[in-house]
C-alpha cells in the first residue's frame, strides 16, 4: 500500500481527485446550507437547533483529524513514510480550525440554551484540551528546525494525546455535565427527528470533504515547498 | 423575509456561529490556495534558475 503512497504518485492522483472533490464539496455545502436554514424550529431549541447543523459536524471532523494526524504520525513513526509526516503535520492545523470553529459554535448555541457561553465540565474541557494538544503539536513542529526530529518529537505528543479522544467521546458519560448525551449514534437508533438528521449529515458530509480537500492541497504544497528548498540547497551546495 | 433574519429571538446566536464559520472556513480556502500558488511560483522559478 506504501508504494503507491510515494510523493510523485500522490501528487499525480491527488490532482486527478482535486477538482472532484472540490466540486463535491462546494455542492454539499450549498445543499446542507439550504437545508440547514429551511428547517424547522425545534420544540425546545428554536432556531437556535440551526446551529446544530454546524457545530455537530465542525466537532465531529475535529476529533476525525486528530485521529487521522495520530494514525499519520503512528506510520510515520513505524514505517518512516515521508507522506504520513507530510499528512500528520498538515492535517493539525486543519485539526486546530474546526476546533475552535466547534467551541465558538458550541459556545453561542451554550448562552441561549444553558444561560451560558462556557462551562468547565468534562466535554468542554476535554475539547478545549483538544484544542491545544493541535497548538503544541504544531508549535513543536516549529520549534526544530531538523524536520525528522521534528517530525518524531511531534509524533510522540499526538500519539500520547491519543488519550483526549474517549475522554471527548464518554465525558457524558463519565461526569455530570450541561452538555448532552449521545443523541445520534446510540443503541434504539437517534433521538433527533429525520427532518434535522438530514441537514446535520450533509453538513457533516461537507465539513468531512472539505477537510480532506485542504489536507491534500497542503500535503501538495507541503510536497512542493520540499522539493524547493531541496533544489535550493543543490543549486547553493 | 424580517421574521427568517429574527431567527425566532435567537438572530444574536445564529447568525454569529454561521457567519464565524463562514468566515473561517472561507479564510481556510483562501490561505490554503494561496500557500499552494506561492510555492508552485516559488519552485518553478528555483527550476528555471537551476537550468
Amino acid at each position: 500500500m506504501f508504494s503507491y503512497a510515494n510523493p510523485k504518485r500522490f501528487m499525480e492522483l491527488s490532482g486527478r481527485i482535486l477538482p472532484w472533490l472540490g466540486a463535491a464539496t462546494a455542492i454539499l455545502f450549498a445543499v446542507g446550507v439550504y437545508l440547514s436554514f429551511t428547517a424547522p424550529a425545534d420544540y425546545q431549541q428554536g432556531a437556535t437547533v440551526r446551529i446544530m447543523f454546524i457545530h455537530v459536524p465542525a466537532a465531529w471532523v475535529a476529533m476525525m483529524a486528530y485521529g487521522f494526524m495520530a494514525l499519520a504520525s503512528l506510520i510515520g513513526l513505524v514505517n518512516r513514510h515521508p507522506l504520513a509526516d507530510v499528512a500528520a503535520k498538515q492535517a493539525a492545523p486543519l485539526g486546530a480550525l474546526f476546533t475552535v470553529l466547534a467551541l465558538i459554535t458550541g459556545s453561542l448555541w451554550g448562552r441561549p440554551m444553558w444561560g451560558t457561553y462556557w462551562q468547565w465540565d468534562g466535554r468542554l474541557t476535554s475539547f478545549l484540551l483538544l484544542l491545544f494538544l493541535f497548538l503544541g503539536y504544531i508549535a513543536l513542529w516549529n520549534a526544530i528546525e531538523n524536520e525528522v526530529r521534528a517530525a518524531k518529537a511531534a509524533a510522540i505528543l499526538a500519539l500520547v494525546g491519543v488519550v483526549n479522544l474517549p475522554i471527548i467521546e464518554f465525558s457524558v458519560q463519565w461526569w455530570t455535565t450541561l452538555h448532552q448525551g449521545e443523541s445520534i449514534f446510540r443503541k434504539g437508533g437517534p433521538l433527533i427527528s429525520a427532518v434535522f438528521l438530514w441537514p446535520l449529515f450533509v453538513m457533516a458530509a461537507a465539513y468531512t470533504l472539505l477537510f480532506f480537500t485542504l489536507l491534500i492541497v497542503r500535503m501538495r504544497t507541503e510536497i512542493l515547498e520540499r522539493r524547493a528548498r531541496a533544489l535550493a540547497l543543490g543549486a547553493n551546495a | 423575509m424580517p421574521a427568517f433574519l429574527a431567527m425566532g429571538k435567537y438572530a444574536a446566536f445564529v447568525w454569529p456561529a454561521f457567519g464565524i464559520s463562514f468566515v473561517g472556513i472561507v479564510a481556510a480556502v483562501a490561505l490554503t490556495l494561496r500557500a499552494y500558488s506561492r510555492a508552485k511560483t516559488r519552485l518553478a522559478a528555483i527550476e528555471r534558475n537551476a537550468k
